[in-house]
């Protein structure tokens, strides 16, 4: 159980967060254009790393903000958290 | 005092008796005393049978490691406790305990006679026997094995105890209330850090505070002197907070950790009362010192399982800390110098001992101590049998070979009748193991020992593998410094002396002049698995730990292993010829001992289990006779039952007044959602599949909402109360997933949209009136307002007034009906229901429940979200092609309508059908085929919705059939378990398909 620090409230337990998967998967701009192959990367491909992860998280039962989160997923060290639209961090 | 309570201790006090039950049986024991002590001063040593081979078996230890001593507590009531270890059970006047296993009773048992045919139970028995003929399953084996598993009794009532949980956050928290935790804890509250102290027994000390021999001195006193001074100085400090009676049942990561309170188990009966059982805490700590202790290894030899076979460490416990004898005639079997101190103090008891050694000699201060008061030493000897069925008797000895891979010269008998064995120390890794520790193997001592690596907790006394009394106190003093960034410890000018072991050695499974195949050598004492079905599974080609240990069962019992998980890998490591630290370690999981199930849920039970989410007219539908069901949190009214209908007379009598006259609906459960904001039309347009700029204000409109992939996520009208603001509703079961969806485009895909969403669901309260006869019932309740067609049409809304109370009117249908929706504000909900009752007396109005909803909407082939579509229907599978814009360049799941899949002609598509027999009625979720003969049968769909129509007087259904579009006048068969329905398939609008009932 980790504990999170919401870039809008401050550390909050996990049990207040959803997860929403992978972060930076943009939704295409012009979905009618792309290939039924590219527009199923977009909507299917995800990555599902052991090791360092950028996520999606909301906070659900707080803000009710989404943000996003850099997550070891073998040893749940959280390593960043920034807003949505901000520059992911080099880790 | 009794023949074996030969000992006065100031932890038992002797003057305060307490009678118990055992069997059936009353005795007597002391305040103070466990229940495994107390039957020990009363001679008892068998205690239960084992769960494979029902053999006699006697308590083993003194704690939570306790593999036999499980028992029954409460027997023959209905709150009865199973897999309690007596070892742990404080006495307490009134309790009554009983063995388990053992049918018809302990002294007989006739599962015993598994013993007698052991040779035939080996590992992987039950997976090889019970495999064929198959035939044989439900009927033979499968009761036969219900019979003999499991352990005890389940209680067959709710339990009655409260329990209860609580959060805590604290800098320091030590786990284990020995001497390093002791030292931990000072250290920590000295220096101003909120500190807890947890421990699992009713007082601190750990096995330091019986230590007395005169071996171990600290600060110029004896060990447990000097010791029982440190705790009442602990007791003094303010920032530190002693939980006893408390132990740890999960270290989870960021410091999170679980502990189950023990509040009122031991108190006598008349006193537990309405007191709350156990709290289970939730503690949030900056900083975890692990204290937690090691366990004694038992010796793996022939017939090591026998009543009076006990932990030596565990004797000495009995006999410092409860002052009862084990045996009167003691013999200690070792292969460590820890044991000694157990023989020391049973010698100046006045108790006979003499010791078995399997090390050709020690040094230590210990061991000439016990040489100097003249006790016997076999050295360079091992024990080959034991004697004694439901209570040693004797042993057998032999002498060690040089390697210690064989026994040499001859056989000697000793007479005893108790025989304490000691095969090392275990330290508990458990606790940083579940916090993601890892673990390195010591060769020299055969342990493993924690990697310290974490920067938020560390491992502190013998857990850490710290074995010596000096090097616990020394090191636990530096290490807490160094990890709590202290300059000065308390005890940095201690002095310690002790004796110390230089001799080591082990033998995992010690050699036998008899061939294995005839040796019962018990691992798992409480699984009953040895060390040949450890050896026969390696023969049979398993290699990792984690594949032996489930095909042997071993450390799969209550206890998890505790005292034969290392030597199951000993002797894997030994038979493999691998090194033990290459084979890793089973994985020691949470909790570290059994939680109740009431710990686990505390007071999260009956009317606190689940939020229930009620309408304001609900008192309205109770007192009216509504049977409810649970459409998420929410309890709806079902049907209104008269004069004991059953659920489809209701149904039928009610479809049919909403039909003829009128019915009345509540509708408050549906999600609403206020959306406002300059953006509003345009993300409007971009969440649902069809067009939102040009809706009037004042006007409603159906919407669908897709999900990325195309598949129908919701439905629901929403209503364009100004130029920039919006009323959506939502399924009544969808409202949170759709609040949270549409957050989330806007905040991560659509940040430059100006639209605000606020939930309004609670806020509102609907009631839905439908009918031929609603439009009269609306113009009495609103005298003043125009009702016509031209001034109020079909998908329009309107504000009023009724009573001083503002409403908004929504002119819409569910059911095909002319119907109208009034919207008040939640807390006159009840009021606005009775006058619409009220206006409608005249014209019969009859409310209606979900039920009758379904059918109404079903008579008009209107989808449900969830019960039609199943997450793999696009709306043109649903053929509602005619909601689809064709404009709008792009929606959420659009793109996805035009992927290879989602265009396949083949796809399951939403039909009507209608039985052959108009009264034969369809069941929900029947797989329908087009062909029997051809075999397999291919399913080509199944049912969605199903009733009887009263209006059209026969049977309707909905279903999902592949390439069902084209496939109107077909016959399909609906195959039943007895019987083939013969069905054909259908519009699935059965009703008035031109719309005029809707301005009726
Ligand atoms: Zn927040």
């Amino acid at each position: 159980m980790f504990v999170i620090n919401c870039p809008y409230c401050g550390e909050r337990d996990q049990s207040e967060f959803s997860c929403g998967g992978e972060a930076h998967i943009v939704r295409p701009k012009q979905p009618t254009e792309l290939s039924d192959d590219e527009w199923a990367e977009y909507l299917f491909m995800r990555k599902n790393i052991k090791g360092v992860q950028f996520e999606r998280w909301n906070h659900a039962h707080g803000c009710r903000k989404w943000f996003n989160m850099v997550r070891d997923t073998s040893n749940d060290k959280i390593h960043a958290v920034y807003k949505m639209g901000e520059k992911p961090p080099v880790i | 005092m009794t023949k074996y309570r030969i000992n006065k201790t100031r932890f038992v006090d002797q003057t305060k008796t307490v009678s118990f039950t055992f069997d059936g049986k009353k005795y007597h024991g002391f305040e103070g005393d466990t229940l495994a002590s107390a039957l020990l001063s009363n001679g008892i040593h068998l205690v239960g049978r084992s769960f494979k081979y029902h053999r006699p078996r006697g308590i083993m230890s003194c704690g939570s490691e306790e593999p036999n001593a499980i028992c029954q507590i409460n027997d023959n009531t209905d709150l009865t406790e199973p897999n309690v270890r007596a070892t742990e059970i404080e006495l307490y006047e009134g309790l009554k305990a009983s063995s388990q296993n053992c049918w018809p009773s302990l002294n007989f048992d006739i599962g015993g006679i598994n013993n007698l045919i052991s040779p035939f139970i080996p590992a992987g028995f039950y997976y090889k026997t019970f495999m064929w003929p198959k035939s044989f399953w439900k009927k033979i084996y499968e009761p036969l094995i219900r019979l003999s598993a499991g352990l005890g009794k389940s209680p067959t009532q709710p339990d009655p105890d409260i329990y209860d949980h609580k959060h805590e956050h604290c800098d320091v928290l030590v786990i284990g209330g020995g001497i390093s935790g002791i030292v931990s804890a000072k250290i920590a509250a000295k220096n101003n850090l909120k500190t807890i102290l947890i421990e699992d027994k009713n007082i601190l000390g750990g096995s330091t505070i019986y230590q007395n021999n005169k071996n171990f001195i600290i600060d110029n006193q004896k060990s447990n002197e000097w010791l029982m001074n440190e705790i009442s100085e602990l007791e003094k400090l303010d920032n530190l907070i002693i939980k006893t009676r408390t132990s740890l049942a999960a270290f989870h990561s960021y410091n999170y950790l679980l502990a189950k309170e023990n509040i009122s188990d031991h108190l006598p009966l008349d006193k537990k009362n309405g007191s709350i059982r156990q709290r289970l805490w939730k503690i949030r700590a900056d900083k975890v010192i692990v204290a937690a202790g090691a366990i004694e290894r038992p010796l793996i030899f022939n017939n090591n399982d026998r009543p009076g076979i006990i932990l030596a460490n565990s004797v000495k416990k009995y006999l410092d800390f409860y002052g009862v004898s084990t045996g009167l005639n003691n013999i200690i079997f070792t292969n460590n110098d820890s044991a000694y101190e157990t023989a020391v103090s049973l010698f100046e008891k006045g108790i006979s001992v003499k010791i078995v050694d399997i090390r050709k000699k020690s040094s230590s201060n210990i061991v000439k101590n016990a040489e100097d008061l003249g006790i016997k030493i076999y050295w360079n000897s091992t024990v080959v049998n034991t004697f004694g069925y439901k209570k040693i008797k004797s042993i057998e000895i032999m002498n060690l070979s040089e390697d210690g891979s064989n026994v040499t010269g001859n056989k000697h008998k000793i007479q005893c009748d108790c025989l304490s064995i000691s095969g090392g120390w275990t330290p508990m890794v458990h606790m940083h193991t579940q916090s993601g520790g890892k673990l390195d193997f010591r060769e020299i001592d055969q342990v493993f020992v924690p990697t310290e690596k974490s920067e938020n907790h560390i491992n502190v006394g013998s857990c850490n593998g710290d074995f010596e009394l000096e090097e616990i106190v020394k090191n636990t003093n530096n290490k807490v410094k160094k990890f709590l960034n202290i300059n000065e410890g308390s005890f940095d000018k201690i002095s310690v002396v002790c004796s110390k072991e230089s001799e080591k050695k082990n033998i995992w499974l010690l050699p036998n002049t008899i061939s294995e195949s005839k040796t019962k050598s018990f691992i798992d004492f409480q699984n009953d698995s040895t060390a040949k079905d450890i050896k026969l599974a390696l023969r049979e080609g398993f290699k990792s730990i984690e594949h032996v240990k489930r095909y042997t069962t071993t450390g799969m019992a209550t206890d998890q292993g505790k005292l034969s998980n290392m030597h199951a890998l000993g002797i894997i490591a030994d038979t493999a010829g691998v090194k033990m630290g290459t084979l890793g370690t089973t994985t020691f999981r949470p909790p570290f001992t059994p939680l109740t199930f009431g710990a686990i849920v505390g007071r999260s039970v009956g009317k606190f289990f689940d939020i229930v989410r009620k309408t304001s007219i609900h008192e309205w539908h109770v007192q009216n006779n509504a049977k409810f069901e649970n459409v998420g949190q929410w309890k709806r009214p079902w049907y209104y039952p008269i004069n004991n209908e059953n659920l489809h007379e209701a149904v039928q009598r009610e479809s049919k007044a909403a039909r003829d006259s009128a019915g009345i609906l509540d509708a408050s459960t549906l999600g609403k959602i206020d959306i406002q904001g300059s953006d509003a039309s345009e993300f409007l347009n971009r969440v649902y599949t069809n067009a939102w700029s040009k809706l009037g204000i004042g006007k409603c409109r159906y919407g669908l909402m897709l999900n990325e992939d195309g598949m129908v996520y919701d439905d629901g009208v929403t209503t364009r109360l100004g130029e920039n603001h919006y009323l959506m509703t939502t399924t009544t079961g969808g409202a949170a997933n759709v609040l949270s969806k549409l957050e989330d485009y806007l905040q991560t895909e659509w940040p430059e949209l100006d639209v605000y969403l606020t939930s309004v669901t609670d806020h509102y309260s609907t009631a839905s009136i439908c009918g031929p006869n609603s439009k009269k019932i609306l113009k009495k309740l609103f005298p003043n307002k125009d009702f016509s067609d031209e001034a109020f049409p079909h998908m329009s809304y309107q504000d009023a007034i009724i009573d001083k109370i503002e409403c908004r009117i929504m002119r819409i249908s569910f059911t095909g009906e002319l119907s109208y929706e009034i919207n008040v504000e939640s807390k006159y909900g009840k009021s606005l229901w009775e006058n619409c009752i009220a206006a409608g007396e005249e014209y019969k109005i009859t409310p209606y429940g979900t039920e009758t909803m379904h059918l109404l909407r079903a008579e008009k082939g209107f989808i449900i979200v969830g019960q039609d579509t199943d997450g793999t229907m696009t709306p043109i599978d649903l053929q509602m092609d005619w909601i689809v814009s064709k404009k709008k360049y792009d929606f959420i799941g659009k793109r996805s309508l035009y992927r290879s899949d989602t265009m396949r002609e083949d796809r399951k598509q939403l039909v009507g059908l209608l039985t052959d027999d108009p009264n034969e009625i369809l069941e929900e979720g029947a797989q329908i085929v087009s062909e029997l003969d051809k075999k397999p049968v291919e399913m080509i769909g199944h049912v969605t919705s199903s009733y009887f129509s009263p209006n059209l007087n026969k049977s309707i259904a909905l279903a999902v059939v592949k390439g069902g579009k084209k496939m109107n006048g077909q016959k399909l068969i609906v195959p039943m378990e007895n019987k083939n329905i013969n069905v054909t398939v259908s519009d699935f609008i059965f009703l008035d398909k031109e719309n005029k009932r809707i301005n009726a």
